[in-house]
Parts: C-alpha cells; structure tokens; sequence
C-alpha cells in the first residue's frame, strides 16, 4: 500500500474542506483499501469521515426512508421497519458480502465501490479505465463479467444495495462546498458509453450525504435475491430487485433492477411493462424474466448468466409477490 | 478501559452535520450529543504519512505505540504487539481468518487501518481465553477436533463466540449464517458447527447459573 495522510474529520464542513486534489474519502474503507493494496488507486490523502456523526443513521417517516450514507450494511439489514416496508434493501444490504464485512462496509460506500472486473483490479492490465487502449475481458476471461451494455467495458457494478434502492426510486443528496444538489439514483451511474473516466455523477469535491427512498404506495411489496458460486457468501453472479405495487392479485406497476449484468446497475423496463396490469403467476413471472434478457449480448464465457437472470428475476418477481419461498439455492438460503 | 465487555461512548462527532442532512443519529444519549458538540471545535486532524504515535485497546490493555497510516490492524497486532493468534490468509477481505471484536462487534483486522480503531476496544483470540482456562468454545473445538491446519480457527472462535454472546441458544442455520463469512480450506465447518452448538446446549442444560451470569456480563 502507498503511504498517505489521514485525516479524521467530525463534521461534513470539515471534510468538504479535505478533499482537495489527490484525496480520497474513506467511509468504511473495504473497497479503498483493497484497492490500494492491489495498487490500482493511491490517493495521497484519506479523508476519513467514518466518524461524522450526522451523517450516520436512519430515520423512518411518513415521507419515506432518510438513511445516512454513513450507516453499515449489517445496521440497515437489522432495521424492523426497514425488512417490513422497504423489505428488498434490508435483503439485499443482508445478503452483501459476509458477516464481519457488513458491520464495516457504509451504505454510501458501498453505492460508490469501483466495479468488479479482474482486468481492472489487477495491475499488470493496463485495461480502458486505467487509461489503456483495450478491455481485456472481450477476448479473455469473461466468465463473470457483464452481459448486457459490454461492447466497450464488460465490468460489472456488485452493488448489492443499488439494486433496490434504484428499483425503489431512492434519491442521493450531494454536497460540496459550493452547496447541495439532489440525484435520482438512475441518473447516479454512468455508462462506459458515456464515459470511460467516471463511473457515477459524483465529483471528485462531492459527498454523499444522505439517501432518501420515498414511502412506497400502499399495496407495494418487494424481494431480493441473489445467486453465486456459493450458498454461504460469495459476490453476486445474477441478482435482482423487484418492487410490484399490487391491487389484488393484478400487478398495477412494477419496477426490476438487475445487478452486476451490465457496468452500472440496470433497471429492465420490458420486463416492468410486460407485467404492467397483468395478474401475477408464473408464466407472466418466466415472460418477464426473458423479457428483461432479450437484449442480451453475452461474452463467449458468460452465456449462463443469461439464463440464470431469467430465473432470479422470476423467481424475485414470485417472492415479491407472495407466491413463491425464497430458493434454499439462493446466496444466504441455507438450510 | 479495562473492561473489553463494555462499549466504548467516546467516539468523537458533529450532530451539527445533520443540518446538511436529513438524516439524524437516533440512538445516541444526550450526553453523548453534549459531549460531541464540545468535541466538534478540535476540527479535522491530519496524520502521516510518516509515524504517528496511537494508543490501541487490545483485550482490555491499553498499548503505545507508532504506526504509519497504511498499517493495517492485523499488521499491528501480529508484527508490532507480537499477537500472531490473529492470522491474516487473503489480506483482502475475503476469507475472515482475521476476524478480531471491535467493540464486541466481529470485524476484519486485515481491512482495518490501525490509526482508524480509536478508542474502540479490540478483542482478539488471544482475549477469549480466561488465563490458561480455554473459553468453552475453544475446548468444545478441542473436543470436537474442529481444526486441521488451524489457519481458519482463530477467526472462526471470534465468530462463533460473538455469536454465542448475542444469541445463546442458536439454532444450526444461526451458526452458519455467523461463519458465511469465515472460509475453512480444510472442510471442517460441520465439526465447528457440532462444538459451538454442543457449547449452547451444554449451557442451558447443565450450567444454568453460569450462563446467565455470563449473559448479564458477570
Ligand atoms: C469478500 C468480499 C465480498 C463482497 N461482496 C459484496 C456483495 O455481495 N455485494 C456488495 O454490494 N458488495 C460486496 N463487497 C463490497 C463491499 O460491500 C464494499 O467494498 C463496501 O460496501 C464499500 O463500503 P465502504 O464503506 O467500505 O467504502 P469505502 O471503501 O470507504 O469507500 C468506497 C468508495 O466510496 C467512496 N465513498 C465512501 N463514502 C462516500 C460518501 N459518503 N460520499 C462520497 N463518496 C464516498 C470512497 O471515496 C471510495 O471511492 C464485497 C467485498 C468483499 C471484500
Ligand atoms: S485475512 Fe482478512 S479476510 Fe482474509
Ligand atoms: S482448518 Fe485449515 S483452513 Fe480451516
């Protein structure tokens, strides 16, 4: 790891202050530090803002859900009204990562981790979002990298809290010291296309400050699940948010995110309105499912994927609405 | 800060930030609130690059020492406090044979920075044992031969033992949902299983005293 200063912060206006050029902000530091000790980043200041209070917590209204980014995956997995109302984050924010990892890793941090592509974690490949000519996953090893949005960049975003945040229509407050400004989250995640050199809207002088998912219309359930190697933990290979706003047994609207299949978190629209006033089962649940892949563009290893989103987004789509158990074969279904 | 039961308050803060946003910290005590806002006029304080002395709250002793920002906590605990009972395997987060407390709370000591654990008390394997009387779940690993290589047991008695402290009587799934994270090459995860779940049973059914002392700290 590169030597660096670090400097504790106990107030956003503080650390506002810090982040001036070659300074990173350091929440939970899991995904920083894995970078640095693989020497794709080398900040030459942390800001750690890990102890501002204010910007740790959650609080409940008739609003909706106002979450600080400094909250950890474990506290918004154990949240009651979070698993009753907002049922899809606490699963997802419980299903990311291992036990130890989410009583570290922050909300905010983890909206913002780098993607996932072992081309571009590893130093000895000089990929296009380091500044290179070529995405080695095209011709290389692909076998767990994206399978829709590719043809520039085929790395994957494992946000696993992103998924329902999006599919829950959450919005991220940001401040820098010229002031604050609010984001729909899917206008958060930037594509290869759009870019190469960003991945989210959030510039290098901004901070998260705090995430809002507004209350969710009466009738509204959700469900997440996530598959992988494993069933104990592992990063996700396929996983999906589903968010049905429900009169009856008839689905009124329905709203689908689909993790690490593309560079950014997606949200499949032919799948929400092919399940648009329709009655929930399982064959309108499996038409969704292929629905969302159609568009597929798999890599020469990564072809399973696309069947594999199929069935987590039916599957989802079934336990959000009440039909189906969550799959034993699921990431954290034991038993 | 002798005592590594309890959680430490002193947490340094600025509730005033909530102003900028909307959230708000629910669960603080309003002498913490008071005791942050004092606190919030020291303003940022920068360390390093070079060595910066820190104090580190190891199994109820208080340890001086100087340490770079970039030392991880594993680092300092095995190399500068010579406590090598914590192993560190991938040094990335990935396989938890660094799982050590802070504040009772099972974390990973390889994804930590030494100069980031402030007052927080670190329990490491070294701290579960009472002097040379094994902790019941590391006898009941003895018992069990819960170990091959033994690189993965220090992390998986962290987890399970914190495991034991909030939830006495766990079922098998609760066990392993608490070790998910901690990654065993040699397979012995039904023998980690079968030792702690035999330490619960064997607490409710034969020591009922000792376990609920044991419950409320005592
Ligand atoms: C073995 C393993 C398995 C994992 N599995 C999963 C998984 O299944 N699902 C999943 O989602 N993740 C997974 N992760 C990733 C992990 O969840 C993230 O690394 C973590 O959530 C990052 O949060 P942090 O607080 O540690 O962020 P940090 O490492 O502190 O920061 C990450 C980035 O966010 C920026 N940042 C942090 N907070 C803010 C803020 N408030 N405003 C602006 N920028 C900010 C930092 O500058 C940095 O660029 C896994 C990690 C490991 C090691
Ligand atoms: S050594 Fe820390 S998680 Fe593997
Ligand atoms: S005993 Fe060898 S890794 Fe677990």
């Amino acid at each position: 790891m590169n030597r660096f200063s670090f400097v504790d912060c106990t107030s956003v206006h503080d650390a506002l202050d810090q982040m001036n050029h070659g300074a990173m902000v350091k929440a939970g530091g899991i995904d920083l530090l894995d970078l640095m000790k693989d020497g794709i980043i080398a900040p030459s200041t942390l800001v750690n803002i890990r102890q501002i209070k204010g910007l740790h917590g959650i609080v409940v209204s008739q609003q909706g859900l106002t979450i600080g980014p400094l909250t950890t995956l474990a506290e918004l997995a154990a949240h009651p009204d979070i698993q009753q109302k907002y049922t899809a984050l606490s699963d997802a924010a419980g299903h990311a990562a291992t036990p130890q990892i989410r009583n570290m890793a922050t909300v905010g941090g983890n909206l913002m981790q780098r993607q996932r592509c072992w081309y571009f974690r590893s130093a000895e490949f000089p990929c296009l979002r380091k500044g290179g000519s070529e995405c080695f996953a095209q011709q290389g090893q692909n076998q767990y990298h994206a399978i829709m949005g590719n043809q520039i960049c085929a790395m994957v975003h494992p946000s696993s809290t992103a998924v329902p945040l999006l599919a829950m229509e959450a919005h991220v407050e940001l401040a820098s010291k010229k002031g604050t400004r609010t984001v729909a989250l899917n206008k958060f995640y930037v594509t290869p296309e759009e870019s190469i050199e960003n991945e989210t809207i959030v510039k290098e002088d901004e901070l998260i400050t705090s995430i809002f998912v507004p209350s969710p219309a009466k009738g509204t359930r959700s469900a997440y699940q996530k598959y992988g190697e494993k069933e104990s933990f592992d990063w996700p290979l396929a996983d999906a948010g589903v968010v049905l706003v429900m009169d009856g047994d008839h689905c009124h609207s329905a709203s689908i995110v689909l993790g690490v299949a593309a560079p950014t978190p997606l949200r499949a629209k032919a799948a929400e309105v092919l399940l648009t006033g329709k009655r929930i089962d399982e064959a309108t649940a499996r038409a969704a499912g292929k629905a969302a892949v159609s568009d597929a563009t798999p890599l020469a290893q990564n072809g399973y994927k696309v069947q594999l989103f199929q069935t987590v987004i039916y599957r989802t789509i079934l336990l959000a609405a009440g039909q189906l158990k969550r799959d034993p074969s699921a990431v954290g279904g034991l038993a | 800060m002798s005592d590594p039961q309890k959680p430490s308050i002193s947490r340094r803060g600025f509730l005033k930030a909530a102003s900028v946003t909307a959230a708000s910290t629910l669960v603080e005590s309003v002498h913490a609130v008071a005791k942050e806002a004092n606190e919030a006029s020291r303003g940022p304080r920068t360390s390093g690059p070079g060595l910066v002395p820190i104090v580190l709250h190891v199994n109820g002793i208080a340890h001086s020492l100087t340490v770079e920002p970039r030392l991880t906590l594993a680092e300092a605990l095995r190399d500068s406090l010579g406590l090598t009972g914590t192993k560190v395997v991938c040094d990335r987060g990935s396989c938890s044979a660094c799982t050590i407390w802070l504040d009772k709370l099972p974390t990973l000591s390889c994804m930590t920075l030494a100069i980031d654990v402030g007052s927080r008390n670190i329990t490491t394997i070294e701290g579960i044992a009472t002097g040379s009387q094994l902790h019941p779940v590391q006898a009941a690993f003895v018992k069990h031969d819960a170990m091959q290589c033994g690189f993965c047991t220090p992390g998986m008695v962290m987890s399970c033992v914190a495991l034991l402290d909030r939830n006495p009587s766990p079922t098998l799934d609760d066990v392993k949902h608490a070790v998910s994270g901690n990654l065993c090459r040699c397979g012995t995860y039904p023998k980690v299983f079968a030792a702690t779940l035999e330490v619960a049973q064997g607490r409710k059914l034969v020591n009922p005293i000792i376990s609920a002392n044991r419950e409320k700290g005592a």
